[in-house]
């Protein structure tokens, strides 16, 4: 358990706190809420999977290609991996859709019933 | 929806030129710097938010309709996928079968610059049109007497 | 020709695109079904053609972009079979939407709706890419979504946000799942990492636990119990024709199709996937048939009818993946997963018909309760005899197409020493039989209420529809004649036993990228990349220190991408 793994751990809490938030609370928006954090903690382990530590002193470095053709092989190199951050680009569209569609969802809830209490309508359970 | 204050319009009236511009920089420009088609889109969307937020109903009615928002969103859609099934040109399905130019110009890397168009355009009506239909057009009235009814047949 | 095997996902996404604008032109005439009909067969004789007339695996490199940074699409034996299903599925359901669906607003909608999910479910099976196959999963997954919620009654807007809520623990899942395995092995492709949990000699640590996430979320998705619990509201409350295509191809496409790829195809069919999958299996298929005994609600029933069912298949499979490691006979491994896969085309007909049935009876009578529609088989001749068809095929009565698969499944059980698990699955037939002759004396015989001597027979598109899949009934027991089954079965189970070795065989589309002369600085980039052998999964500990490994492996794909990322003139 190095300090390196410190930010795994912590994406793994959100994770963790997104379930409980979608399992236990009685409010719709609050379950909307937990759906967000738990979507987020994925993408964000996803994002943290491409890290890579820079040399001592330095700064990390992103993977655009500023400098022309010449600085192509020294970037490569050392620059943190790009295959994750596309990864998640598409999955927070994704999350996004789904936010639309459940925000949607509780809104026409809220008509019918009145109340985004969950224990007030009739099938919803956690 | 009621508009905003005159401050409100005439401020909106400067800036939503300008976060026009902005998320359709971001949009052309996605294959250079960090951005692209579907962050464009985004900022496109707020913009046009901004503009029916601040005058109101009446303007979403006559000027930027739904319909016009749906109608972009399929567009942008099949502008993408055209793009996509013309890569058979190259050979095999979505090929980037234009030249690819040189590092860094605006008219460079072959397809990709349209599928970024399309995806902005259909991003940004989309998320528009995601709007005008949740906010926009909704009347707060008559959820009261249904919550009356239901729970009256609870018990 | 293989060219034509991305179309099988662009055809179904155009037309979700061009629905809502040819909806503003049709408004809700039945005419707006003319394209999507037109579309959908377009897909179905598509994959017909892809099935019968290829005969190796086809992979296909989308835009020409080869390993390590391209997207592929894989054609093997079971993506077609399971293509197949999907598309006559979809197009028989869509020939009952032409006259069930006039009761709603908004049939461009529907019909776009439709499009996006049968194009979601074709990229699931065709794509040869753990993240590819994630991203089409969610395209089914909101579209299901939307179209369960589409009437707006209460009912139906609860049942689909528990359906939303449990989807997307399932995909946040899945994601984490993914993190692991490109953490762990650096590819995102099935063959690779199959090659390399190989090359490793066993999964390590992180691989396991990746291995759990995925058993979850695909587990989730394929309403399995532990995790069924938004099925049997879900089912019920969406129109017929969309509990027809949920039942019958979203659960299998999205939840057992990438169970079977995960298991096989990646872990090489690992013994002890293979027992949790057993137990899964048997799990689902009990608790399935016992409280399908107990329901009143017409499709409440039939929901859980199809849990208990995909536990057949998921059992099938499991067993398959056990008798392997333990060194039983091919030929009664075969056995098994030819079961298993036959009851999975099985189940797609059978059930669909089914839902399509109560879906006329509901129509008809407007009840799905089983108290009121007594008697229902003299006012509606034809739904009548169709959904008696469905209910004797599920049941397993010869000579209609459930009798085979269960039959090729219990003697496999036998034959791999399995016995247990063979009993188990004979009682929980006979189960079967007792609740679906339940329903057949509920709903066709008994005496006529109020509301049934109102019914009239449904329109003639239902009809039409019911009766194709009653004939399918019949006409899928063909595959279990040899001649037939080597051309459509065979190739889908060889897909599966062979595990890894699959991803290995084929034929692959690619584009001959120009790679004469390129600038000095960049031939030191590209060449060391040539052939990218599959790299060795890292130890446990490194995940720790991460990143000292992580220089040699990440800055081979990433020269590589910086080389080609402008792209080369074709």
């Amino acid at each position: 358990m190095t300090l390196a793994m410190l930010p795994f751990m912590l994406a793994f809490l959100l994770l963790v706190a997104g379930l409980y938030a979608i399992v236990a609370k009685r409010n719709l928006i609050k379950v909307i809420v937990g759906i967000l954090v738990l979507d987020y903690a994925a993408n964000l382990l996803l994002v943290l999977m491409g890290y890579r530590t820079p040399p001592v002193g330095k700064a990390p470095v992103a993977p655009i290609l500023t400098g022309g053709w010449a600085q192509a092989e020294e970037l490569a190199a050392s620059a943190v991996d790009p295959v994750p951050q596309a990864l998640i680009l598409t999955s927070i569209v994704i999350g996004l859709s789904v936010t639309a569609l459940v925000v949607a969802l509780a809104v026409r809830l809220y008509e019918k019933y009145g109340t985004f209490d969950t224990e007030l309508m009739r099938n919803l359970k956690g | 929806m009621q508009g905003m204050s005159p401050i409100v319009k005439n401020i909106t009236r400067l800036v939503a030129g300008f976060i026009v511009l902005f998320g359709a920089y971001i949009v052309l420009y996605g294959h250079v710097t960090p951005g692209g088609g579907f962050t464009g889109g985004v900022i496109l969307a707020g913009g046009l938010a901004l503009v029916v937020l601040a005058f109101g109903e009446a303007f979403a009615r006559n000027v930027l309709t739904h319909e016009v928002a749906k109608v972009a969103d399929s567009m942008g859609a099949l502008l993408f996928l055209l793009v996509a099934v013309l890569g058979f040109a190259g050979g095999v399905f979505f090929t980037n079968f234009l030249p690819a130019g040189t590092l860094g110009h605006l008219v460079s890397a072959g397809t990709i610059p349209i599928a970024n168009l399309g995806i902005g355009i259909k991003v940004g009506a989309g998320l528009f049109g995601a709007f005008l239909a949740l906010a926009a057009f909704r009347r707060t009235t008559g959820a009261g007497q249904e919550r009356a009814d239901v729970l009256q047949s609870h018990s | 020709m293989a060219h034509l095997v991305p179309l099988l996902v662009a055809i179904p996404l155009a037309g979700g695109f061009l629905m809502p604008l040819v909806g503003r032109l049709t408004g809700r005439r039945r005419s707006a079904a003319a394209l999507p009909i037109l579309l959908a067969a377009g897909v179905l004789v598509l994959s017909v053609w892809l099935l019968l007339a290829a005969d190796e695996p086809l992979t296909y490199w989308v835009g020409g972009w080869d390993f390590p940074v391209g997207i592929s699409l894989v054609a093997d034996g079971l993506s077609r079979l399971m293509a197949v299903v999907v598309a006559t599925i979809s197009l028989v359901a869509l020939l009952f939407s032409i006259d069930y669906m006039a009761r709603f607003t908004s049939p461009g909608l529907y019909y776009g709706l439709f499009l996006l999910m049968v194009a979601g479910m074709n990229g699931v099976v065709l794509s040869g890419d753990l993240f590819n196959m994630f991203v089409f999963i969610e395209v089914a997954g909101i579209a299901s979504y939307a179209l369960v919620a589409f009437g707006t009654e209460s009912d139906e807007l609860e049942a689909s946000f528990k359906y939303l809520v449990l989807g997307t623990v399932a995909s946040a899942f899945l994601l984490v799942g993914i993190a692991l395995v490109y953490n762990v092995t650096g590819h995102l492709n099935w063959a690779k990492v199959g090659e390399a949990i190989q090359t490793a000699g066993g999964a390590p640590l992180p691989l396991q636990v990746a291995a759990a996430f995925f058993l979850m979320g695909f587990g989730l998705k394929a309403a399995m119990v532990p995790f069924h619990a938004w099925l049997p509201d879900a089912h019920p409350s969406a129109p017929a024709p969309i509990s027809a295509m949920l039942s019958g191809v979203l659960i299998k496409a999205s939840g057992v199709y990438a169970l079977a790829r995960f298991v096989f195809s990646v872990f090489d069919g690992d013994p002890a996937l293979g027992w949790i999958l057993v137990v899964l299996g048997v799990l689902s298929m009990v608790i399935g048939a016992l409280m399908a005994t107990g329901q009143d609600d017409f499709k409440r029933l039939l929901a859980y009818s199809s849990i208990s069912q995909v536990g057949y298949v998921v059992l099938a499979l499991g067993a398959a993946a056990v008798m392997r490691a333990r060194g039983v006979s091919p030929t009664v491994v075969g056995l098994a997963v030819f079961g298993g896969l036959f009851h999975l085309a099985n189940h797609a007909v059978f059930k669909a018909l089914l839902f399509l049935c109560s879906g006329s009876v509901e129509y008809a009578t407007g009840t799905r309760q089983l108290k009121d529609l007594g008697g229902i088989g003299t006012r509606m001749p034809v739904t009548g005899a169709c959904l008696r068809v469905a209910a004797l095929s599920i049941s397993g009565v010869p000579p209609l197409n459930g009798f085979w698969s269960k039959l090729f499944i219990i003697v496999a059980l036998v034959l791999g020493e399995m016995y247990v698990l063979a009993a188990v699955t004979a009682v929980v037939s006979f189960l079967t039989l007792m609740y679906y002759a339940k329903v057949q004396r509920y709903v066709l015989g008994g005496e006529p209420s109020e509301r049934v001597t109102r019914a009239r027979e449904a329109p003639l598109g239902m009809c039409a529809a019911s009766v194709l899949l009653a004939v399918l009934c019949f006409g899928s027991s063909l595959m279990a004649v040899p001649a037939v089954r080597r051309r459509v079965l065979a190739p889908a189970t060889e897909a599966v036993t062979a595990g890894v070795q699959a991803g290995r065989q084929g034929r692959t589309i690619t584009v001959e990228r120009d790679k004469a002369a390129p600038t000095d600085s960049r031939a030191a980039a590209v060449e060391p990349l040539r052939g990218g052998s599959p790299r060795p999964p890292r130890a446990a500990e490194s995940l720790a220190d991460g990143t000292a490994g992580a220089e040699t492996r990440r800055a081979e794909p990433l020269a590589r991408r910086a080389a080609l990322d402008v792209g080369e003139a074709p």
